[in-house]
């Protein structure tokens, strides 16, 4: 059990609202007083976790533990799961649909972004399931 | 911290302030409470923006006022109006209307803003044109901007831009001219600014990035406006001295987006109003906008002629300035080599100031935001103000800080308050090993 545990449930499309939970993470991490450049890689991962689940899964929910000397995050959601991992991994990969990246997402950055700002990072994935991506970033 | 490092130019008249909560609700930076029934300003917080003045229903939150008479303890004084105060005027087409009726009023002399702005546009370019700088660049111009970074996004602070602002480099400049002109010491040169708002008082009473402001005094231009415009009305057209020595470039500061084209690089981002201004920088934190070379933030809707010491609506004022376009050059002010001047640059960096963190201590810090989402959930979550905190989560964050008490929400003592009168203790204030209260089976 950690100190302080946080839960959001995420809407599925609705843009607007993308970007809420990871922006009250972020708050919540300034006034514990952690290191400016530990939360901004938090927000990063966050938000493209965050991003994520509002284009491919129609929404999930964001679990986030804080402890002095990690964080940890779950991010769930069941939508259509990923089917090759390894290939959504690569920059640049992107199965986002033409509309959404109309609005200037789906540029095959998310994964290869959280994977470069968190300090690891495991996938649980199942085909027309779901996904849940774990995530932890540590205190330097 | 010293007190002295908060001086503020927003007042509170207390016979005035009847103890809404439209102040609390408004401020920006969560900087204001209601306290035995009148609106207090949390001074390490207060960024100077002006939006309690433009809210109060009671005109109890006011600027500090300065009397004109203080020109008068001074040999030769010089005005420095604002651009802004070009917008306040109908059908002008002609600055020197408002120049010349400023000397009429008792100054000796008059140096723009806008002469300073352009200089200031021209040390912008080649600041940008360094590769070492962390872009984009965040303009410094407006001084509750740069306030609100330093409490608010301390993180920010290396790519705020280190150059003074166009008031305290036209005050500069014009102290120059007079010493000149005149010989007299520099005591005995009065610089006044006209201003737009309250954050610029600020940054003349207490600059914080500079020891001393070249400014003297400052008055605001809703203030002077009467007088000024009784002495335009009186001039003939060949009264009017040919007083102005800046363009359109400097001029079009005075609303949102007229400093980024001066510097004629189009991958800038424009920001007005405090709320937008937010918003951009924590997508800014987020490194959602590091496609940008300059980004301009005005915490006033509209730039500076949405300032809440203006007389004309921010939008009539910027049509206004428009229409002076076509009687202006474009610049008439350039730097003289392709070096920044050291005297246009801040003369120490600018520091955080510490208000957002819980406890020195990350651990205690845990403790207390453990403790601050326990007793949000006692709370009604209607953030209705009447405890006199802007909602119920900092009404929770003030109880962990020391600052206040659950019995002030109303909800929560009337919910809880048995027959005769008493509000047992809620878990999160009980120390561990306390017993509940009887009555208090809830939990």
């Amino acid at each position: 059990m950690s100190l302080i545990e946080l839960h959001y449930d995420v809407p599925g499309d609705d843009f607007s609202r993308a970007g809420e939970a990871s922006g009250n993470v972020k708050a919540q991490l300034k006034k514990l007083g952690f290191d400016p450049a530990l939360i901004r890689n938090v927000v990063i991962a966050l938000y493209e976790g965050e991003i994520n689940m509002v284009i491919h899964a129609n929404g999930g929910t964001i679990d986030v533990s804080i402890d002095p000397d990690c964080i940890r995050m779950v991010l769930a959601d069941h939508g259509p799961g990923i089917a090759d991992v390894e290939l959504a991994m690569q920059a640049g990969y992107s199965t986002a649909p033409d509309n959404v990246r109309a609005l200037g997402f789906g540029a095959g950055m998310g994964l290869p972004n959280i994977k470069k700002y968190t300090d690891d990072m495991r996938i649980d994935t199942k085909l027309g399931e779901g996904t849940t991506m774990y995530l932890r970033v540590d205190v330097k | 911290m010293a007190s002295k490092d908060f001086f503020h130019s927003v007042r509170l008249d207390e016979e005035k302030c009847k103890g809404c909560i439209n102040c609390i609700k408004r401020c920006p930076t969560g900087a204001i409470r209601v306290r035995r029934g009148k609106a207090y300003i949390i001074s390490e917080r207060c960024i100077d923006c002006g939006e309690c003045i433009r809210i109060c229903p009671n005109h109890a939150k006011y600027a500090e006022r300065y009397s004109f008479n203080e020109i008068l303890d001074y040999k030769y004084r010089v005005a420095l109006p604002a651009p802004t105060l070009y917008g306040q005027f109908n059908n002008l087409d002609n600055v020197n209307y408002v120049l010349t009726a400023l000397l009429r009023l008792g100054f000796d002399d008059v140096f723009e803003v806008s002469a300073g702005a352009e200089l200031v546009s021209d040390a912008t370019r080649l600041y940008l044109e360094r590769s070492d700088i962390v872009r984009p660049v965040i303009s410094s111009a407006c001084p509750a901007i740069v306030r609100l970074i330093r409490v608010r996004f301390p993180n920010l602070i290396p790519n705020v831009l280190d150059l003074n602002a166009p008031m305290e480099e036209a005050a500069r400049l014009a102290r120059a001219r007079a010493q000149k002109k005149t010989g007299l010491a520099p005591e005995n040169i009065g610089v006044f600014f006209l201003t737009p708002c309250t954050a610029k008082i600020s940054a003349i009473k207490q600059p914080i990035c500079n020891e001393k402001s070249a400014v003297s005094g400052v008055f605001g231009i809703k203030d002077i406006y009467p007088v000024l415009l009784a002495q335009m009305e009186k001039l003939t057209r060949d009264e009017v001295e040919k007083l102005a020595d800046s363009g359109f470039a400097g001029v079009r500061w005075a609303s949102s987006g007229g400093e980024s084209a001066a510097l004629k690089d189009d991958r800038y981002l424009a920001a007005d109003g405090i709320e937008n201004v937010i918003q951009v920088l924590e997508e800014l934190e987020n490194e959602k906008l590091n496609d940008l070379d300059f980004i301009e933030l005005n915490a006033c809707s509209g730039g500076c002629v949405g300032g809440p010491l203006t007389v004309e609506n921010p939008y009539v004022a910027k049509a206004r300035l428009q229409r002076l376009r076509k009687y202006l050059p474009e610049s008439c002010n350039r730097l003289a080599g392709a070096e920044i001047p050291r005297e246009m640059r801040w003369e120490t960096p600018l520091e955080p100031v510490d208000i957002l963190k819980l406890d020195k201590d990350i651990r205690r810090a845990m403790e207390k935001m453990q403790r601050l989402n326990e007793i949000e959930k006692l709370l009604p979550g209607l953030d209705c103000g009447t405890c006199g905190a802007p909602s119920c989560r900092d009404l929770a964050e003030d109880i962990v800080r020391g600052k206040g008490a659950i019995e002030d929400c109303v909800f929560f003592t009337r919910d809880t308050a048995d027959g005769s009168g008493c509000i047992p203790i809620p878990a999160p204030f009980r120390k561990s090993g306390e017993a509940k209260e009887k009555g208090d089976s809830r939990d």
